[in-house]
């Protein structure tokens, strides 16, 4: 694939936790500049659907985080960290259906315990660490070929 | 399916452009919760839901969703419309209900989305 | 809904529907269908009878079925669910049903099915 970058393109963006006005809006962003240097739209949108997800986690259950991608010639490198609760057992939480979500979160649609799983199907390596009390850490790569 | 047709099939208004009507859907995801939404292969999608907020058009952004009809007569703010405008995701509304809604276009031809 | 009411267990039959709770309670008649994954949804506007059409797994799910009558939920794509889940639908005498199926496609070939 012929991608219109010379060198490491990144980009940051702050997630306030809450704010459902501006949910995707980091994600959209990203994914527009991978469109625009030229990444195949399949894998532009496993990249794009991995990372609302985990945007999505921030707004749902962190105070506040922030999500960090570098775009190489070969591939993009997702990081999402934040200042929330912590995820006590990973490996339920990887469990498709489970979901500590509040009501109103799952009355907008969200919650269903799909979140983290989407995000480990649609990335090439998937990197989860969490301190209960402290905050987690996701680290998504996704390989363009 | 155009939809045009889709539109005349569930009595719709349609918030768009009149030459977004054009715009061929392949199949139709049925769902209020955005993470099926995205789980399931969705390209070139009708997504039919209950839920008029702007996030559901950023999720039907980042899934591909060519198209959103929201059901049982919900009214979306100026935002979700503006939003729309700008990503060209064209809106249909419709009095029916999911499952009435559903039902027709299935009855007309249309699938539902591929799982992966 | 149009047509003649429903035996569940016609339904659970033509749509090959896995019966996961309330395996006796089957000889019931479905009044319609109502789709939605939101709770609250479905608390105002499904009917008595009705068959709830859902991929929420949401332990409220039982609780919900519960108080609005539901003669059944389906729950679709596949989706699994948890042990208590189970348990709390088997006490409610709650028949939870399951489907590989997408919503919109269950919903219609339901569509179908009751409007011959």
């Amino acid at each position: 694939m012929d991608l219109n970058i010379n060198e490491i393109i990144e980009g940051s963006f702050q997630i306030i936790g809450g704010n459902f006005a501006n949910a995707g809006e980091a994600s959209m962003q990203m994914k527009s500049k991978l469109m625009e240097i030229g990444v195949h739209e399949a894998i532009v949108r496993r990249a794009a659907i991995a990372t609302f997800e985990a945007e999505m986690n921030v707004i749902i259950y962190a105070a506040a985080g922030r999500l960090h991608y570098y775009i190489s010639p070969d591939k993009i490198t997702i990081k999402i960290d934040d200042m929330g609760p912590g995820i006590e057992n990973i490996e339920l939480a990887m469990q498709e259906g489970y979901s500590t979500a509040p009501d109103w979160v799952r009355e907008m649609g969200w919650g269903a315990g799909m979140g983290l799983p989407n995000m480990k199907k649609n990335s090439d390596e998937f990197k989860i660490d969490s301190v209960v009390g402290e905050g987690t850490t996701i680290q998504m790569i996704i390989n363009f070929s | 399916m155009t939809l045009k047709e889709i539109a005349e099939i569930l009595e719709a208004e349609v918030i768009a452009d009149s030459d977004e009507l054009d715009v061929l859907i392949k199949n139709a995801c049925s769902a209020d919760m955005m993470s099926a939404v995205l789980y399931y292969h969705t390209p070139d999608s009708l997504l039919i839901t209950g839920l008029t907020q702007p996030h559901v058009i950023r999720t039907a952004e980042i899934a591909g969703i060519k198209s959103i009809v929201f059901v049982l007569d919900k009214k979306p703010g100026v935002e979700t419309i503006e939003l729309a405008k700008l990503k060209k995701i064209p809106i249909l509304c419709t009095r029916f209900c999911m499952y009435t809604a559903s039902g027709k276009l299935y009855e007309a031809g249309l699938p539902g989305c591929l799982f992966k | 809904m149009r047509g003649a009411a429903m035996k569940l267990n016609k339904i659970v039959e033509d749509l090959s529907l896995e019966v996961k709770t309330g395996k006796n309670n089957l000889q019931g008649n479905v009044t319609g269908v109502y789709i939605s994954d939101l709770l609250s949804d479905v608390m105002a506007n499904s009917k008595e009878g009705n068959l709830w059409i859902t991929l929420q797994t949401h332990l409220n799910i039982v609780a919900v079925a519960g108080l609005k009558n539901i003669a059944g939920i389906i729950i679709v794509g596949n989706r699994q669910l948890q042990e208590d889940v189970l348990q709390k639908a088997e006490a409610e005498k709650i028949t939870v049903m399951s489907t590989p199926l997408p919503a919109f496609e269950v919903a219609g070939k339901l569509y179908q099915l009751l409007n011959q």
